[in-house]
Parts: C-alpha cells; sequence; structure tokens
C-alpha cells in the first residue's frame, strides 16, 4: 500500500532563510512569498505526514568537487543543518528513517541505479528552508527525513529522464514499504533562475509555467528538453527542476493539484510553491 | 533529442552569457573553489580577512585566480574556474550578496539590477479549494 498522501514543491533560496532569521514573512517583499505556505500549513495539520523523502541538490556544504556524487541519498539517524558561509545555520536537527533509507537505497540499486549512501550527512539551505517554509513554529522538527541530493552543479548532470526515474523508483520503494508512515515527497529549488556570468538576473515566466502546468499531470512534457536545453531555458541554476521531476516520479497513480503560487523576484529567482494530493492509487 | 557533448569534446554547448561548469571548469577551478568552501567554517573566513594573500598561498591558486580575488572580479573568478555557489560563500565575506553578484557582472548599479527583477514582477496563485 502507498503511504505517500502529497507532494510539495518549492524554491530554496537561501535568502528565504535570511528572512525568516530576521522575521519578514509579513514584509511586503516577501509577503506574497510566504503567503504561499499558508494552505501547505493547513494540509501538513491535517495530514500530519511521518516521513518527507526530499528530493534536493547540495549546494557546497556536505559536497565538494573532490567527491561529487550524481545521486546520493541519507541513510543517517539525524541531519543537521550548518553555517554555509555567511553565518546563518538553523539548530533544529531532522530526525531520520534509516531503515527506510535502506529500503530505498536497496530498491533503487536493484533496479539499477548507483546511488552513493551517505550515514553521515549535512543538509544545506536546499532541505532547510522547505522545513522552516513548511513547520514554522515546530519547537523541534518530528516529520522524519531522507534525503536525496541530485548534482546540478558539476555538469555533466543527470538528464530529465534519469531523474523522473530514479523518482519513480523510489514510489515503488514507498509503496513496497511495510512501516505505518505517512510519507510527503519534496522537490526543492528552482524556478528560472542564473547566478553568475553576463546572464545573471535571467529569468523565464514562459518557461516557468510551461513547467508548472505540466509538473503535475504530465512531467513526461519536460523530458523533451536535456539538461542543457533546461540551463538555457531557465537559467544555470533552473535546473534545478531536476529535483522537482525526481519527485514528482515518486508519486504514483492519481496527482491532483491543490494549490500554486508563483511570485516574482526573490532575490534573483523566480520562485514558486506546488502542493499535490496523492491520494487516489491506481492498482499495482 | 542530441546527446550533449561532454566536457573534452571539440564542440561544446553554446549558451548565451552562460558557461555550464563542466570538468573542463572544474579542473581549472579547484583550487579556487576549495578555498572558498573552506569559508564555510567561520574561522577560515576570519583567517582569509586576517590575510588574503596568505590564505590564497596556502590553498594554491593560481597567478589569475589571486589576481581575480584582490579585484573582487567575479567574471574574472567564473573565467579562472570558479563556481558561483563557492565564489558566493567568498563574496560573503565582502559583504556582497548574489544580488551584488549579479550587479557587478552585469556592469549595472545593485539598484538597477533589483530594479530589473522587479520589472518583471509576477505573483499567480491559484487554489482547487
Amino acid at each position: 500500500m502507498n503511504k505517500v498522501v502529497g507532494g510539495i514543491f518549492t524554491s530554496h533560496v537561501p535568502g528565504i532563510g535570511g528572512a525568516i532569521a530576521k522575521g519578514l514573512q509579513q514584509d511586503p517583499y516577501w509577503k506574497p512569498f510566504f503567503d504561499g505556505f499558508l494552505p501547505i500549513h493547513d494540509w501538513l495539520a491535517r495530514e500530519k505526514p511521518d516521513v518527507a523523502v526530499v528530493f534536493y541538490n547540495d549546494h557546497g556544504l556536505n559536497f565538494f568537487l573532490d567527491k561529487m556524487p550524481t545521486f546520493a541519498i541519507g541513510a543517517a539517524s539525524e541531519y543537521r543543518h550548518e553555517d554555509e558561509g555567511w553565518g546563518i545555520a538553523f539548530n533544529k536537527p531532522y530526525p531520520g528513517i534509516p531503515e527506510l533509507s535502506w529500503h530505498i537505497i536497496e530498491t533503487v540499486v536493484a533496479n539499477e541505479f548507483d546511488p552513493v549512501t551517505c550515514q553521515a550527512m549535512l543538509v544545506d539551505h536546499a532541505v532547510a528552508v522547505p522545513y522552516e517554509l513548511c513547520w514554522p513554529d515546530a519547537p523541534e522538527f518530528t516529520t522524519k527525513l531522507v534525503p536525496i541530493a541530485i548534482n546540478t552543479v558539476q555538469h555533466p548532470l543527470p538528464s530529465p529522464k534519469r531523474c523522473l526515474e530514479l523518482g519513480r523508483t523510489v514510489g515503488h520503494a514507498l509503496a513496497s514499504w511495510q512501516g505505518p508512515e505517512k510519507i510527503v515527497v519534496m522537490g526543492t529549488g528552482g524556478l528560472s533562475h542564473q547566478l553568475e556570468g553576463k546572464r545573471a538576473g535571467f529569468l523565464n515566466k514562459e518557461f516557468d509555467h510551461f513547467c508548472m502546468d505540466n509538473i503535475g499531470p504530465n512531467p513526461e512534457a519536460l523530458l523533451k528538453y536535456d539538461s542543457l536545453d533546461i540551463v538555457e531555458l531557465a537559467g544555470s541554476q533552473g535546473v534545478e527542476i531536476l529535483n522537482w521531476l525526481a519527485a514528482r516520479g515518486a508519486m504514483q497513480g492519481k496527482v491532483v493539484e491543490l494549490e500554486a503560487n508563483y511570485h516574482v523576484p526573490i532575490s534573483n529567482t523566480a520562485a514558486a510553491t506546488m502542493l499535490f494530493e496523492n491520494r487516489e492509487k491506481v492498482a499495482a | 533529442m542530441n546527446a550533449s557533448p561532454g566536457a573534452m569534446s571539440a564542440a561544446k554547448r553554446q549558451i548565451d552569457g552562460t558557461e555550464p561548469f563542466d570538468g573542463e571548469l572544474a579542473m581549472r577551478g579547484y583550487a579556487l573553489n576549495a578555498m572558498c568552501f573552506s569559508f564555510n567554517q567561520g574561522e577560515n573566513r576570519e583567517a582569509f580577512a586576517r590575510d588574503e594573500e596568505g590564505y590564497m598561498a596556502k590553498f594554491g591558486l593560481s597567478e589569475q585566480q589571486k589576481q581575480a580575488v584582490r579585484e573582487r572580479d567575479v567574471l574574472a573568478m567564473l573565467d579562472a574556474g570558479g563556481n558561483v555557489y563557492y565564489l558566493a560563500k567568498l563574496a560573503g565575506i565582502f559583504g556582497l550578496n548574489v544580488q551584488d553578484l549579479g550587479a557587478l557582472q552585469t556592469g549595472v548599479s545593485l539598484d538597477e539590477f533589483k530594479a530589473a527583477l522587479l520589472a518583471q514582477g509576477e505573483t499567480q496563485r491559484r487554489s482547487a479549494a
């Protein structure tokens, strides 16, 4: 029985973490973005997922270029965020669920994926910011984390097709998990943005809307592009949509969009937040 | 859909104003990025601020990389193999965020850079409820 109750997709701009640290949620610049999480808070309070499987990319906290895995799956009993160079460290730990992590690892390797497995792993703002956004008032985080990192930093990147297939295989693992846990999947990052070079500040709202319109009902529509096409269309960092594709793949059966919020700009980024329900399953 | 040429292939994909950070750049920029990665630790940021030249020498930066850092020239750092995720940690020491970097790289003022983003401002909500 599939325990995936839904999917949350969100930008993870580090500046959002700074705004949270300064309490700027009602500030006119930030409010349109933060308001996108109000219905997600209600949904989370209703669904109370026990586990979050988070597809994200590390920006140089846990992984350096000395060893850069294409896919890495956390299998720790606890994860922490640390200072990434600008002095903000979220101090609440993220509890792990290593037995589910290993079940996912067993399943994806049996299906011919070759992830790096991490029993010790720091998670950066790409996990920390979504957790802070989803559970802003939690005295401690109780939703257990399975972090799955995808290389969106150093080319060659995995293809969109490969990322969607990884997600689908993780979805099979979640469907065959025998534990009682309710699970939410998350894809973080994007949408269009580019931080470096002469094209810094590049956005592509048309492509962002294409992604938002298709990620739920028709994620295959994104597969007509390879990763460098997406760099061209969405910017160097807009390629983080790969994390969204993987998370979408982990939802089986009927996927219903409940909420979507698109807001430009947050820092240099076209920010987006989406919530999908994944309750009705097709028969296996 | 064509296969993308790899870093060492003759024909790299050309994207306007963008150089995908590939194996060639990762090799070229290794020392610079390794130094920037060390700035995750506050004591290393302080050590760099105390003695930039000594700190750069410790990480074996090339003369091109050192000169780019001395001149706070972001485009030159990229050309020397710097990756923006790592350079952002260095920029933090100089009190610069990614919007400052954007302005520096595109040759406009910070206000102009921010205004260009705001000019594309849009908020769209949709809800099934």
